[in-house]
């Protein structure tokens, strides 16, 4: 054993999918994190119940976890497909421990099998095979077996009879395989104690804090359609949106979730549905309805794979073009990307209250790789959520709904059952919602569409380094990685700025202004075309993206090299550095 | 145009079918609002594509809210304004292309989960608005501009698809007896759960049908349309189907079925369990 302390390791579960790889990671984040270490989980499986390629890891370390990291120092594979296809991924140090009840490998290299089936079954619980590769994992990597036995206990104290034999039969399970990691010599280093952070936290994932930011703005109504990578959102809210005057209930389509919220929203509600890239090409005229009507609800994109069905269960930010224009016709949707778990929580608030301020639909875009996310973030302070509700008409019958507006306070909507009844039209319409062709009245309400937009100025962003050479302006959960990038190549002495912006429609003020000044903007992003700096270069910045297009998260690593390499290049162009 | 905007400028046919139906429209809010006394502000009426879906802005008297969406789209508007706001008394106006062909997906979900919403649909069998093509109850043969060598699709029969689909009120009427399909319309609002009242409504321009559906003894014309009798019992399916085995258009109630709403449910649940807090949504996630 080295005296080698690491802030950091990566602990990858590779296997078929059912065969409690996620329960792995899950268990030795929670243990991670009840010790004070920061965690982060990722997962990816195929698009099947059971079976198929699957792979859980976590990263433990004693500062918060940005990204899924560069490598993998311990691998548990449980069968030889997995050992195959992961191990290229272990670090120099790695070490990979294989299922030895399922496959062999030959001597002399770093890994060591165990049975942990064989192992479970002697300490009575055959389900506790997890717990022994648990324990050998954490032998590897020098954590404590105290702090899993305290998250077994937690775990596993549920006030029923068997519950003492049960946790003493995991304990056991633990230090078997321990023991046979202790005999195996190996080991990836020590992991330095951690340094708990001074405030409280949360264990929670990407879709579960978007939907928990949603219902503490007041999301009182949500349907939904299955679809991953956003079904955890309707199960969740299928559970938790229950009591007087909320409704949450799946119904047979995106095109019935769309036209849903928007009726909802419409008589008052504070709406919300949750779809995927191939739900969202259906919502495309429901949503220009809420755009045209001027009705509130949130629509989130958690992204996958496209076009088509796609990749169901990989991680891609290709949908950016289809948020822009989900629909046909003149229309600027608000676009909310939140750009980490904890932002998931933001966004999902924040989406609620822009909606209900600017009257429309607000879109917000989550990824596969965040949407399952668990990490330890910081316990958002309720309190400090400011909920904003629409401003409602109040005054007597006859009222304009859609009259002029001069661009101060948005004029108030009519609530069905109060006073105002107008007409909610999706087709040009005059000030009392009655349909039209003149001219003078689709110039007016086109521009009042339009200007509504300039409500919507404060969501979370980023400047620093302004005046570098480039700026990295990363999006959505490319954010985690692109932010580990920047730091370690500011700490190569690269000239590197940072620009990051959750909102992505329309760009603060300020954020505008930066990207106006920058003399280049590289855009790290999960997609072929490289959506986001066209889009950028569309509005006359210069932008261009790094893009990867593999289903995976970015590596760090990898956009440091290809960041690195750029602005060398630009340097030589600008005859900054000798060719 | 309409008496309270002058600038509205849409209007039907001389001798559409739809004048009739909005004429009932109007009578059975105002008997529903007297009946009841719930304010007019309570009525929300959700609006298709198409000629019968500008109803919602012709109407005269006092207005009931309106909302006009996009086309097919009415009954899940409607499921989202009523399961938002159950207070809410929600009728659906819409025509067969509307409510039949790109419509059709919601109404077997709808009936599924006996919503309760009043839909009125308004049958031409054809598109109108768009100039004469066929929709799903045209006639098979018959020659519309979308059909030139005539329809090659069968009629759609839309009391025998509500019947079995599950739809729990179902009624038949036509345009040309306002005061009947009043009477009828504002049975379906009182029908607790989701309604159907499906009128012959005929176009004047590209389908008319008033020989054919009141029949025209000076050119030897039976009518089609014909009352049910009083002895039908509308609480049997079987009776139904039998009476809809029956050649031409039934006039009154087809079916109806007493059995718990969707809202019904909904309440069940909410009370037998919390309704949780964000704060205690928040603290199950704690460390």
């Amino acid at each position: 054993m080295t005296d080698n302390h690491s802030q950091d390791f990566v602990i990858r579960f590779a296997g078929e999918g059912g065969q409690g790889l996620v329960t792995s990671a899950d268990a030795m984040a929670r243990a991670a994190a009840n010790a004070g270490y920061y965690v982060s989980t990722f997962s990816t499986f195929p698009s099947q119940i059971m079976g198929g390629p699957a792979s859980s890891q976590v990263r433990i370390s004693t500062t918060p976890v940005l990204s899924s990291g560069d490598s993998v120092d311990v691998l548990v594979s449980l069968d030889e497909y997995a050992y195959n296809n992961h191990q290229e991924d272990l670090s120099e140090n790695g070490v990979a421990i294989y299922n030895s009840g399922e496959f062999q490998l030959p001597g002399g290299g770093q890994y060591f099998g165990i049975d942990a089936d064989e192992l479970a079954k002697s300490t009575g619980n055959t389900r506790a095979a997890n717990m022994v590769t648990i324990g050998a994992v954490a032998n590897l990597i020098g954590f404590s077996l105290e702090e899993i036995d305290a998250f077994i206990t937690q775990r596993f104290t549920r006030g029923r009879p068997g519950d003492e034999e049960i946790i003493e039969s995991n304990k056991k399970a633990i230090r078997l395989g321990a023991d046979v990691a202790e005999k195996s010599g190996f080991s990836v280093g020590r992991l330095a104690s951690p340094i708990p952070p001074d405030y409280e936290q949360i264990m929670i994932t990407g879709n579960s804090a978007l939907a928990l930011g949603a219902v503490t703005a007041g999301v009182n109504f949500y349907v939904g359609y299955p679809i991953s990578p956003a079904t955890t959102i309707l199960v969740w809210m299928e559970q938790n949106l229950v009591g007087p005057g909320r409704f949450a209930h799946q119904v047979s389509s995106e095109i019935e979730a769309i036209s849903a919220i928007v009726g909802a929203g419409y008589a008052g509600k504070k709406s919300m549905t949750a779809t995927a890239g191939p739900g969202l090409s259906l919502m495309g005229e429901g949503i220009g309805l809420a755009w045209m009507a001027e009705l509130p609800c949130v629509v989130v994109d958690v992204q996958r794979g496209g076009p088509s069905t796609g990749l169901p269960t990989k991680s891609e930010q290709s949908d950016l073009m289809a948020c822009f224009n989900p629909g046909h016709g003149d229309m600027s949707i608000p676009i909310l990307a939140p750009g980490s778990v904890e932002e998931c929580f933001d966004a999902g608030a924040l989406a609620v209250n822009w909606a209900e301020r600017y009257q429309g639909p607000v879109i917000v875009m989550s990824e596969f790789g965040q949407a399952e996310k668990g990490e330890n973030i910081r316990k958002p302070d309720l309190a400090d959520v400011e909920v904003e509700d629409r401003s409602v008409y109040q005054g007597s019958n006859g009222y304009a709904r859609y009259q002029s507006w001069n661009g101060d306070g948005l004029s108030p909507m009519p609530i069905p059952g109060g006073p105002g009844a107008y007409v909610a039209n999706g087709s040009e319409h005059d000030e009392i919602g009655d349909t039209t062709h003149l001219p003078r009245h689709h110039i007016r309400l086109t521009e009042r569409r339009f200007k509504k937009l300039g409500l919507l100025n404060d969501a979370h962003y980023e400047i620093e380094n302004e005046g570098a050479i480039a700026m990295i302006m990363s999006w959505g959960s490319s954010k985690g990685p692109a932010r580990e990038a920047y730091e370690r190549l500011r700490e190569q002495g690269v000239d590197v700025g940072w620009l990051y912006s959750m909102a992505l429609n329309p760009l603060p003020d300020e954020m505008k202004d930066a990207l106006e000044r920058a003399n280049l903007v590289i855009v790290p992003e999960l997609n072929y075309m490289g959506q986001w700096s066209a889009i950028l270069r569309q509005h006359g910045y210069r932008a261009e993206s790094v893009t990867q297009y593999t289903g995976l998260p970015f590596k760090p690593a990898t956009l440091v090299d290809r960041i690195g390499d750029r602005v060398e290049e630009l340097q030589k162009e600008k005859g900054l550095v000798l060719a | 145009m309409s008496k309270r905007n002058p600038e509205y400028d849409f209007v039907w046919c001389p001798g559409c079918g739809d004048f009739g139906v909005r004429r009932a429209l109007e009578w059975a809010l105002e008997r529903h609002v007297a009946e009841h006394e719930i304010p007019q502000s309570n009525y929300v009426i959700v609006a298709g594509i198409g000629c019968s879906g500008n109803m919602v802005h012709l109407m005269e008297g006092d207005q009931p809210f309106g909302l006009h969406g996009i086309h097919g789209r009415t009954l899940p508007l409607s499921f989202g304004v009523k399961m938002g706001r159950p207070d809410l008394e929600t009728v659906i106006v819409a025509g067969d292309g509307d409510f039949l062909a790109i419509g059709g997906e919601h109404i077997g979900p709808a009936a599924a989960r006996n919503v309760d919403v009043t839909c009125v649909v308004m049958d031409n069998g054809v598109y109108g608005l768009t100039k004469g093509q066929s929709s799903p109850t045209t006639e098979m043969g018959v020659m519309t501009s979308s059909t030139p060598y005539g329809k090659i699709e069968s009629q759609m029969m839309p009391l025998k698809y509500y019947l079995t689909i599950g739809v729990s009120y179902i009624a038949s009427h036509y345009s040309s007896k306002p005061r009947d399909l009043a009477d009828v319309i504002q049975d379906a609002m009182n029908h607790k759960g989701f309604s159907i009242v499906h009128v012959q409504s005929p176009c004047t321009t590209y389908n008319d049908t008033y020989d054919l559906l009141k029949g025209n003894r000076r050119k030897g014309i039976p009518g089609m349309a014909w009352d049910i009798p009083e002895d039908h019992d509308p609480s049997s399916r079987q009776s139904a189907e039998d009476l809809l085995d029956r050649p031409g258009i039934p006039l009154g109630l087809v079916y109806k079925e007493e059995r718990p709403t969707l809202q019904d449910r909904v309440d069940e649940i909410a009370e037998s369990n919390p309704n949780r807090t964000a704060d205690e949504l928040l603290a199950s996630y704690a460390i």
